[in-house]
């Protein structure tokens, strides 16, 4: 057997310094002869953990031998099979929790860098002539309304697209995409290739309303009554928690999702060109260590804060980002308190946030996550002198769909229930898939609930018509 | 992209803007509010909904040019388009039959509280309004708001129309007065409501106010607009706007109003600054 290779080829970045003050993409892609000499490393062991360990058993050894073997447009065929928005996979998935945990390299410490590969591939494409418009079945006749835009539904509106059925987006922002538009900043994964996306969706005649607030503007029922043979619920978990602590209402103290939203979906960060304003802290704490936090740090260093805190309760082992973006946090110059929680704010005259008065935990026995549940050391508390603090500590279901909608059942945690396998809901003709359904999880796994809630949705349309 | 049919100036710096937004128009109640940018580069804002018509698909909003974005809004016109209007957002005002209902209205509001002394009325109310404003040029709209209330009551800052005085002395006198009074509405400037409710308060009379606070997607996803009401933290956006007066943190309101002061003031900067040379080039 030829010798194995553990040169994982590094990813080239913009350097730490630099990038910390721009918002342009920080992994800057393989080129052509990196992506090759990644591709050779991969041994195409006949186990093929890889598929198992991808949430939508996409055929890596079959793309990565297409490009061992010069023909990177096959390997975008492979790729293709699976997941329609690989440019965005690429860039976003874990994959050190999934396919690249299991590749038969990572027992020796370099797996293959399965989503580099994957990256690589979806900018071929959109530099070489872009998608073709795959063929669609016959019209059916059939209608069906699907409710956000998010990862889930693009890709349950594709599909259902493709089987010949008309498809309807409603989406509440001014701008289609969920979470990948308003939540993951431009430094993460463009803005302009998510467009590229929903546009593809568009082209094969998928209708996009913007501005139409489901269970406001109309409801399931409505939809249901109006044309609509079926509905697919994509609508994520939008609500954002906060700590209950006092002093959470000062100025300057933001969720998340309305930092990143101003920064993000309203291009604060180019204000006053853009009308939209956010606050620039000097000293901004975020609180939390998941992809939102992460991304919440890096965009307040961006717009000039000197000092960012990362305030986490648990220890590094725990932390739920990526591995990646850790990294490139750290990097960057972001400061990590461990084993520290948040007990209040205090404000100035004026109502803004000037410090935080935090405890120092230590980690005991695992709670029902399994993670070590984290506990006050008596008498440690101390104060972090903070002007912005960013609440990243998870989402929820919003309510307003749910709530306008009868027969839905949620659970105790806001989610809708749904089928585990096809979505479908305990309501006639509805199916939800994505964070809605799961609590917020990831773009891949919202995908793969959009592609078999399509599935199941068609076999439906197709036994109504028997009927 | 929503097109613009109608654009009155009710004052100077009081416009009506009517809007085509049928999808809108076909749910909107009364105490609801859209949301619209004006163009891509532009800010969300919230508008209360002042009128609707289900048939001709239209809605109308009344606003007061305060800063960029009402600015730039002022100088559309009919044929012009937004690029975003989103709604009907919030919970409705409740509208019952109390009995007697005062409706207070200062500034823009006498506008938007059109539909809820309508609505009122129609539920078989009492309905008395008290209509305030600054001076006579500021004021609008009055023999529409007369023709759906009972009895209307009009006052001016500065004494020059009708009674001289805030909005705050007539309704003291007509809680202090011998008809029974069972609700008040009171939507303005912040200020304005808090006093209302303050008035009322020794009377026990539940008064409704309509909090502004500062609003992103108004869907109840950012939290940008919480406010505190009999010590909870509510998001005015979904829970509201219609909120118990008397439980109200005002001070927390105002507070967080001005939360981005400075930025507001660089932004209608910057803006005065394109319009004037907008204005040379074309005098050129
Ligand atoms: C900041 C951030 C970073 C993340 N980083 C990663 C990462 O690196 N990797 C990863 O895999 N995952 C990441 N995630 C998680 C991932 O983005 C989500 O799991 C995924 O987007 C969920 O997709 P979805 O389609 O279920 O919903 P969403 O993407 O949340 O989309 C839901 C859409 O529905 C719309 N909507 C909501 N209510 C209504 C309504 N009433 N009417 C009409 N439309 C409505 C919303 O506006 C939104 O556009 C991140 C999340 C955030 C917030
Ligand atoms: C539910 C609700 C209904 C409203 N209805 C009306 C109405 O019918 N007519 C009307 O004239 N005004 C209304 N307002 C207020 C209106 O939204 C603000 O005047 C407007 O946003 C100011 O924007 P600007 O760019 O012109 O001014 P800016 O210079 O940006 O701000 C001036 C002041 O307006 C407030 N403001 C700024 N941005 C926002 C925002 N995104 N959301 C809310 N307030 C903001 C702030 O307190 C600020 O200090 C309403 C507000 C709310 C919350
Ligand atoms: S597990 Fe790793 S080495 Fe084996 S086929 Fe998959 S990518 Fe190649
Ligand atoms: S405006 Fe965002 S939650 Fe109310």
């Amino acid at each position: 057997m030829a010798k194995l290779n553990l040169n994982r080829m590094e990813m080239p970045r913009q350097d730490p310094e630099v990038r910390g003050r721009n918002f342009e993409e920080v992994a800057l892609g393989y080129s052509w002869e990196q992506a090759k000499e990644e591709a050779s490393r991969c041994i195409q062991c006949p186990k093929r953990p890889c598929i198992e360990g991808c949430p939508v058993q996409i055929d890596i050894p079959n793309f990565i031998k297409a490009i061992q073997q010069n023909d990177p447009a096959e390997a975008v065929n492979v790729l293709k099979n699976k997941n329609s928005l690989p440019g965005i996979c690429g860039r976003v998935c874990p994959q050190e929790t999934q396919c690249e945990a299991v590749c038969t390299l990572a027992k020796k410490g370099a797996p293959v860098a399965i989503g580099r590969l994957e990256r690589y591939l979806a900018d071929w494409e959109r530099l070489n002539g872009g998608a073709k418009k795959p063929e669609l079945a016959p019209s059916s006749g059939k209608n069906v309304a699907v409710i956000g835009s998010g990862p889930a539904s693009l890709t349950a509106a594709a599909d259902l697209a493709r089987m010949g059925h008309g498809v309807t987006i409603f989406e509440a922002l001014h701008v289609a995409g969920g979470v990948l538009m308003y939540g993951i900043p431009e430094f993460r994964l463009p803005k302009e290739i998510v467009q590229t996306e929903v546009n593809f969706v568009k082209t094969l005649g998928v209708d996009i309303r913007l501005d139409s607030v489901v269970g406001k503007m109309i409801t399931i029922d409505e939809l249901l009554s109006d044309g609509y043979q079926a509905v697919f619920l994509g609508t994520g978990a939008g609500l954002p928690m906060f700590l209950n602590c006092p002093g959470e209402n000062l100025n300057g103290i933001y969720s998340a999702n309305e930092f990143l939203t101003r920064v993000n979906l309203m291009k604060a960060y180019k204000f006053p060109e853009y009308d939209t304003p956010v606050k620039i802290g000097k000293h901004v704490a975020v609180i939390g260590a998941g992809n939102v936090a992460m991304d919440s740090a890096r965009c307040a260093l961006r717009l000039g804060a000197e000092k960012v805190y990362i305030v986490y309760r648990r220890s590094e082992e725990e932390m739920p980002a990526r591995r990646e973006e850790v990294e490139n946090a750290k990097e960057e110059g972001i400061e990590f308190r461990l084993l520290t929680s948040p007990k209040q704010f205090f404000g100035d005259e004026k109502n803004q946030v000037k410090a935080m008065e935090c405890n120092q935990m230590t980690l005991g026995e695992p709670d029902e996550s399994g993670r070590r549940r984290p506990i006050v050391k008596p008498g440690s508390e101390f104060t972090l002198d903070v002007d912005v603090v960013i609440v990243a500590l998870g989402t929820t279901p919003n309510p307003l769909v749910a709530s306008t909608t009868p027969g839905l059942q949620t659970t105790r945690h806001g989610t809708v229930v749904a089928d585990e396998m096809v979505g479908k809901t305990v309501k006639d003709k509805v199916w939800a898939g994505g964070d809605i359904v799961t609590g917020a999880a990831t773009v891949i796994s919202a995908m793969g609930a959009g592609k078999r809630a399509a599935a199941d949705i068609n076999r439906f349309l197709g036994e109504t018509n028997r009927s | 992209m929503y097109k613009i049919l109608l654009k009155e100036d009710l004052v100077p710096n009081i416009h009506l803007l009517k809007i085509d937004a049928p999808a809108v128009a076909r749910k909107a109640q009364a105490g609801q509010f859209v949301v619209i940018r004006v163009n891509e580069k532009g800010e969300r804002i919230p508008l209360t909904i002042a009128d609707w018509d289900r048939e001709e698909g239209s809605i109308t909003v009344v606003f007061m040019e305060v800063g960029t974005t009402t600015h730039r809004l002022a100088q559309l016109g009919a044929g012009d388009f937004l690029a975003s209007f989103i709604g009907p957002l919030g919970q409705p005002t409740h509208i019952d039959k109390y009995g007697t209902v005062v409706c207070v209205s200062g500034g823009f509001a006498t506008a938007v509280i059109m539909p809820i002394a309508r609505e009122m009325k129609a539920a078989g109310n009492r309905v008395i309004s008290i209509l305030g404003a600054r001076n006579k040029a500021l004021l609008f709209w009055e023999d529409k708001l007369r023709s759906v209330s009972d009895k209307l009551i009009v006052t001016t800052d500065d004494g020059s129309y009708a009674r001289k005085g805030l909005v705050t002395e007539p309704l003291k006198e007509l809680l202090e007065g011998s008809e029974k009074v069972d609700r008040v509405i009171a939507i303005g400037p912040s200020i304005m409501m808090k006093f209302c409710a303050r008035t009322t308060q020794p009377f026990g009379v539940k008064t409704i106010v309509s909090l502004n606070p500062i609003m992103d997607d108004g869907t109840g996803m950012c939290g940008g607009c919480r406010v505190s009401v009999g010590g909870q933290t509510r998001f005015a956006c979904v829970d509201g706007p219609d909120f118990d007066g008397h439980q109200v943190d005002w001070d927390l309101l105002f507070a967080r109003q001005r939360v981005y002061l400075n930025e507001e003031k660089d932004s209608f900067e910057k803006w005065k600054c394109a319009c004037s040379e907008a204005e040379a080039k074309a005098a050129r």
